[in-house]
């Protein structure tokens, strides 16, 4: 073959091969463009004020999944009529969650070269407080019942060239000094009644108690276990065993988390189960399917979580005491927070 | 002996070796070879830096299982290039061939991963692309081995890396472009990464020669190489047996022994950086861009160094390299704390890559004939992985009984050994500076 041969078969190359790259990039960006234009069947999105201040009626917030210009804005319904007409807010969000007039937003920042990403701490008119550069992309985000903290965990990837080697980060933020803690693996680990350390510990989902005490997911040596956390004391301490994602009940004597149940497929380990801090019992709820979120105590006996929908995800609900049956909350939607 | 093979090696050029006369320019196949990983790595690491958010965004997995995955696809990749080595020198030649199926199969898990949406899949795909890694690399270096005069080896394997290393850094850049086009494209980000992975099998195929004979037939330096006595070069098949009894050199013995030993003493990267985080109290989300200095400072310094090997002495600049990671460890062990000490241990990282990687490679080359190029470069890099395996292992269970940073004090130490060691097993059988 001569040099101009195998320079021609080339230059043919690199058409036929940069014709299908830009065609594959073409569709994909006709996708998104069609993810701005309102689905006719989908719910009905109003453009509107979004407060978090105490106001008449229980509102269920999350971030709106519905196709059309306001996808990924935080948006509100009353909870009593959760399919009905979705007022949004303008603020986007990956995540989300609100308590006692704060929010917690963690957004994409959309640079020249390479996506960021940011935790922003929002007032009760979701007004910018503070910006804290997060280190990852964001999976988990919490206020306590007083508003004062604030908790977020994201998930970062080191080690660019192996590629698959993952690990959280978990930090919480005192909105009142904004003093913050970036990294919860440096807390003081108490494993089994014993001081403990490793390098591949990782720590996820947070939910408050209080200003003080927190409860978290530890993983390390491949397992997971539910610790109680103490801000002011930076420690943590094991608790029970195969919990991911707790979350704490409004009356603080229950955990909703996800349990890694044997026999189920490794694509779909986790199920919904309700631990009571007092007994150390177990409850499987009546929900079957594999979950990944961290789910929502909308009042002492009910749980909401997300699952995936035909717009990325719904929001589903369920008895936390296993009794009853799942049923479907709202379409297109995600991260969900409840103000009364 | 055999002759520079004209056929098919137009890329080869013959080397200058007058006296006074600059060392001759870097040869066609080692910059085709050099092309072929840039693209290649471009590829990869596309769909590296936007598989975490894939997995967590669009499929809601979780991704933390992957890691422990990470450790079997190592071990397994490093037994697969030992095959790969091996199988590159069978029938006189076939590194092209086996190269070629190495870069093919990781192009065709490119597309796959636009079917895979589960987390066993994903990985069944990854280990895949791993293993297309594993034979690959072997073969590759032996051609660039054999297409180099001995006398610039060091550049040439200096010039390879700093390629390879421009792809990784590129990689990303065009897969956050492609998302910023797309709003969230991950399947064009996987279609326009298999685009540029068939590219790079397609220049391998039009540009590198399909035999690549030695650059230069004069006998291997060194005491014990009266290689004269070989068979004539491609003619005869070398057994597995053949490749297993490379160890019995004396030169490459050591050589495969040091790297091993120095590889048990070397912290992996993620460590490094995980230690470099919490003792340097740097905020979490400046810690995506610590592996970016290293390979920044790498791809800088790559091509000196390699040319200073090659004045000097590839081993010593190889024990040179290990001294300058122990500076780094120290760095981070030290009081001195903050974004300049954290730049500084960069620099030194980046720079022991520079010293050691390609030049190990060059050091190789000069210690095994060139029938048995493949074998070598397999035999001496298998040994440095699975080290480095062991050590990452070690250094995990060291951390938890310890911490990180005596950890680290203990690694340093016994680095510092090796470091003794090896320049005291390699004493004897130091190159003739060219």
């Amino acid at each position: 073959m001569t040099r101009t041969t195998r320079m021609l078969i080339l230059l043919a190359a690199v058409l036929l091969l940069g014709t299908v790259g830009a065609g594959a990039v073409l569709h994909a960006a006709h996708r998104s463009d069609m993810r701005d234009r309102q689905q006719a069947d989908g719910p009905t999105v109003r453009a509107g004020t979004v407060s978090l201040r105490s106001a008449p009626g229980r509102r269920l917030l999350f971030r709106n999944l519905a196709w059309g210009p306001h996808r990924d804005e935080i948006a509100t319904v009353p909870a009593d009529r959760p399919e009905g007409p979705r007022t949004t807010s303008g603020v986007k969000c990956l995540r989300f969650h609100a308590a006692a007039g704060t929010g917690i937003c963690l957004q994409a920042v959309h640079g020249a070269l390479e996506d960021s990403y940011r935790a922003v701490v929002l007032d009760a008119h979701l007004r910018v407080l503070h910006r804290f550069p997060a280190a990852g992309i964001p999976t988990r985000a919490r206020v306590s019942p007083s508003g004062h903290l604030v908790a977020w965990t994201v998930f970062v990837s080191g080690d660019s060239y192996a590629g698959t080697d993952f690990s959280t980060r978990t930090a919480i933020v005192d909105t009142r000094t904004w003093a913050i803690d970036d990294n919860l693996e440096t807390f003081h680990i108490v494993k089994d009644g014993r001081p403990y350390r490793a390098a591949d510990i990782n720590i996820w989902g947070v939910t408050f108690a209080d200003d003080s005490r927190f409860y978290a997911t530890l993983a390390t040596g491949g397992r997971t276990y539910l610790v109680r956390g103490d801000v002011g004391a930076r420690t943590l301490t094991t608790l029970h065993g195969n919990v991911e994602c707790p979350s704490l009940s409004p009356d603080g004597t229950r955990v909703a988390y996800k349990k890694r149940v044997k026999g189920a497929s490794p694509d779909a380990p986790w199920r919904l189960y309700v631990l009571d801090l007092r007994t150390m019992k177990e409850t499987a709820t009546a929900e079957q399917r594999n979950i990944d979120d961290q789910a929502l105590w909308t009042d002492d006996s009910t749980l909401v979580y997300a699952l995936p929908g035909d717009y990325g995800s719904d929001l589903w609900t369920v008895p936390a005491d296993g009794s009853g049956t799942a049923r479907r909350l709202l379409t297109s939607a995600v991260a969900p927070a409840v103000l009364d | 002996m055999y002759l520079a093979d004209s056929r098919g090696t137009k890329a080869a050029v013959v080397p200058d070796s007058r006296p006074g006369r600059r060392p001759a320019a870097v040869p066609g196949t080692v910059l085709a070879l050099g092309a072929v990983s840039l693209i290649t790595d471009i590829s990869s690491e596309m769909v590296t830096a936007v598989l975490p958010l894939y997995v967590v965004t669009v499929l809601g997995l979780s991704p933390l299982g992957f890691g422990l995955l990470d450790g079997i696809n190592n071990g397994v990749g490093a037994l697969v290039r030992l095959a790969g080595g091996h199988l590159a020198d069978l029938g006189g030649q076939r590194h092209k061939v086996v190269a070629g199926f190495g870069y093919g199969l990781s192009a065709v898990c490119k597309p796959l991963l636009l079917l895979a949406h589960s987390l066993p899949v994903i990985s069944a795909v990854l280990a895949a692309d791993r293993t297309g890694k594993g034979l690959r690399t072997a073969p590759r270096d032996a051609m660039i081995s054999l297409a180099t005069e001995p006398a610039t080896r060091g550049r040439a394997f200096g010039v390879h890396r700093a390629m390879d290393t421009t792809g990784a850094l590129l990689g990303p850049l065009v897969a956050f472009a492609v998302l910023r086009a797309t709003v969230d494209g991950y399947d064009a980000v996987f279609a326009v990464s298999g685009c540029v992975a068939a590219l790079g099998v397609l220049v391998l195929v039009l540009f590198v020669p399909r035999r690549v004979a030695p650059a230069v037939a004069v006998p291997l330096p060194g005491p014990e190489a009266p290689y004269g006595q070989e068979a004539p070069y491609g003619q005869d098949r070398p057994a597995l047996r053949d490749a297993l009894g490379l160890l019995r050199r004396p030169e490459l013995r050591r050589l495969t022994v040091c790297a091993t030993l120095l590889g048990l003493t070397t912290v992996s990267d993620s460590f490094l950086y995980l230690l470099l985080q919490r003792e340097g109290a740097l905020p979490a989300h400046l810690f995506p861009l610590l592996p970016l200095g290293t390979a920044a400072v790498f791809l800088l310094l790559a091509v000196p160094l390699g040319a200073l090997a090659d004045r000097i002495s590839r081993r010593r600049l190889f024990l040179a390299g290990h001294g300058v990671l122990l500076l780094g460890y120290g760095l981070v062990l030290s009081p001195w704390h903050g974004v300049p000490a954290v730049v500084a241990v960069l620099v030194l990282h980046g720079t022991f890559y520079a010293a050691t990687d390609g030049v190990l490679a060059a050091a190789t080359a000069g210690a095994v004939p060139a029938r048995h190029q493949g074998a070598g470069q397999a035999l001496v890099g298998t040994g440095q992985a699975l080290a480095r395996f062991v050590c990452s292992l070690a250094f995990g269970a060291a951390w938890s009984l310890w911490g990180g940073r005596t950890a680290l004090a203990v690694t340093a130490t016994a680095l510092a050994v090796s470091a003794v060691v090896a320049s005291f097993v390699l004493r004897t059988t130091d190159e003739v500076p060219a």
